[in-house]
């Protein structure tokens, strides 16, 4: 049997016409482009995300969803309409796999450097004395962050930091830290960081993870805002960053960094 | 933490102290001293056994009883705690939320300026 006469073997017959599916198919290859290249740098280029951080986060997950949605489905239908077979959806069933995977791994690898981070804070670093789910690390750089992870999350502060702020300052620290805990901002970095490794070298990936990183930011800021002035935040802020140089993320990204701090001044 | 995660500090703290490689015993001892409570050797020989799978304690088993020693200081722990946290060098996203990475010195004039004048 030769090859054609296989393929007319595993051929289904067309529920809908030919014209169609290559009609659709077509027009998701062009979602797709839009979706990988003009329609993320327009919003990482647009100022409007400052003054609307929740929109434009929503957006970026609507963009990385729909484009790799976009993706799997042009490649269903466009290798449909070639070989009316089901064979012909292997690439994008392969796709999906490859994508699915890099998000697997990117959950194992973020899981175990958290548990290992948190296994050294577990000896290292005393629970706060006031603080719930905060512990204190005794070193004397000014510094905070958190292991968000749901339910056994974990805010920490130098001794350095206690050193420096006030109650005020370190309220809005505390503040904003909880707002990244409670809105599970870390599942969303997650999702980013997976597409970045499943996508290397496409530099969109790692500028969307970038903004994503800083719109997060001011998101949790906002949250904060609620509690306490915008001087608490900034004394902050200065406090923990005017020491280090800024720089050196993941791709070049735009000013969204900047933006935050001038946000305060606004 | 847990009543096991603070008896795993009490017993790093010790093998930290000691400084040199001890015996069960001498942590045992350390623990009695530090907390006024004495706790049974299989139970320490079972945290140090914890503490060895997770990394933080070597043993040499050639030695009866067997001794135990810290495979870092508390400083380059928490060190390596610091870096990992704020480290441009290993992919954190995800992993850590950091309050604020470093700013630029203009930023930074900016926010001053915010605070003289409110």
């Amino acid at each position: 049997m030769t090859s054609v006469d296989l393929a007319s073997a595993a051929a289904v017959p067309l529920l809908v016409p030919h014209a169609t599916i290559v009609a659709v198919a077509l027009l998701l290859a062009v979602v797709t482009i839009a979706l990988a290249g003009p329609v993320p740098v327009a919003l990482a280029r647009a100022s409007w995300p400052s003054r609307s951080p929740v929109l434009a986060l929503l957006l970026w997950q609507a963009i990385g969803l729909a484009g790799g949605l976009s993706m799997i489905g042009a490649l269903a239908l466009g290798g449909y309409s070639l070989v009316p077979s089901w064979l012909a959806l292997l690439p994008a069933a392969g796709l999906a796999v490859y994508l699915l995977t890099h998000l697997a791994i990117t959950v194992v690898q973020v899981t175990r450097q958290r548990r290992r981070h948190l296994v050294l804070l577990d000896l290292l670093a005393a629970p706060h004395p006031t603080e719930t789910a905060t512990r204190v690390l005794d070193d004397a750089a000014p510094v905070a962050y958190c292991l968000p992870r749901g339910v056994g999350s974990v805010t920490v502060l130098s001794r350095g930091l206690l050193d420096t702020l006030d109650a005020d300052a370190l309220r809005a620290i505390t503040a904003h830290e909880r707002a990244h805990v409670e809105q599970r901002h870390d599942l969303l970095l997650l999702a980013f960081r997976a597409w970045r490794s499943a996508l290397p070298w496409f530099p969109v990936a790692a500028y969307a993870e970038a903004e994503v990183a800083a719109l997060i930011e001011m998101l949790a800021d906002d949250v904060a805002r609620r509690d306490v002035q915008d001087c608490d935040l900034a004394r902050a802020i200065l406090a923990v960053g005017a020491g280090r140089v800024s720089g050196a993320e993941p791709a070049e990204p735009s000013t969204r960094e900047s933006d935050r701090f001038r946000r305060l001044a606004a | 933490m847990g009543a096991l995660g603070e008896l795993e500090r009490a017993v790093m703290d010790a093998v930290w102290d000691a400084g040199a490689a001890i015996t069960a015993y001498d942590v045992q001892a350390s623990l009695e001293q530090a907390q006024q409570r004495t706790w049974a050797v299989t139970t320490v020989l079972t945290v140090l056994g914890r503490l060895e799978k997770k990394g933080l304690v070597s043993s040499d088993r050639s030695a009866r009883p067997h001794h135990y020693r810290a495979v870092a200081s508390r400083a380059d722990h928490v060190a390596e705690l610091m870096h990992e946290a704020l480290g441009e060098t290993t992919d954190r996203s995800g992993v850590f939320s950091r309050f604020v990475g470093g700013i630029s010195a203009e930023d930074a004039d900016m926010l001053r300026s915010l605070l003289r004048e409110g």
